[in-house]
């Protein structure tokens, strides 16, 4: 039984070191977000139009409503889709 | 009254020409000065594709206008869009100061632009002769 000093990884295990996620927002100093602003809001949206989610995206509760708004305005004027197969 | 500042985008249906979008455009800026509003700004973003068919059609003449009015005004104003068939889709906005400092950065950074490659060009004609 190869006792465990012997025993090499391939390549060193990748324990996900938990990168610190922050709200973007926040940190660019965002004042507002544009509803009409098609290409930018398509980075907060997921394949299926769908809004991303904070735990994903890291971004804070007062902007996670402002980009909410901000999406749904835009799905109104139809820059955005309400629902799409496959987006980006 | 005391004037807020509202933003409205509106969807005009894509079977009218050019001039016809137009019109529909100019009357809708008539009936904004009648109500003694001031339009600060004005784009006209053309024929653009929908996200999702509306009234079947999947293209749009989008028209984006920027005003100051009185509150009470905006109802009328509304009230025409619904009214006149060959707007598709509109929406108003009030414009909070973040809104508008953003709007007015998007002007300036544009204007710049625009001025900025044509000197340039200048330079380069004056080498050639």
């Amino acid at each position: 039984m190869a006792n465990n000093k012997n025993v090499r990884y391939l390549n060193p295990i990748a324990i996900d070191t938990k990168s610190e996620r922050y709200c973007r927002f926040r940190k660019k100093g965002f004042k507002y977000i544009d509803y009409k602003d098609g290409d930018f809001l398509l980075m907060l949206v997921n394949e299926q139009g769908k809004i991303m989610p904070r735990r994903l995206t890291g971004t804070s509760l007062k902007y996670q409503r402002r980009v909410g708004q901000a999406i749904k305005k835009a799905r109104h004027i139809a820059l955005l889709p309400y629902v799409a197969d496959q987006l980006h | 009254m005391l004037r807020t500042r509202y933003e409205t985008v509106f969807i005009i249906t894509p079977v009218l020409s050019e001039e016809q979008a137009m019109d529909v455009v100019k009357k809708f800026k008539d009936l904004l000065e009648e109500q003694g509003a001031k339009i600060t700004h004005q784009e006209n973003w053309g024929m653009r594709k929908l996200a999702y068919p509306i009234q079947k059609k999947s293209t749009g003449f989008y028209f984006l206008v920027e005003f100051d009015a009185t509150p009470d005004s905006i109802l009328p104003f509304e009230t025409e869009f619904r009214r006149d068939e060959r707007v598709i889709r509109f929406l108003t906005t009030k414009m909070d100061k973040h809104h508008i400092a953003y709007a007015e950065s998007g002007r300036d950074r544009a204007k710049k632009r625009a001025d900025a490659p044509a000197a340039p060009a200048a330079e380069v004609s004056v080498e050639k002769a």
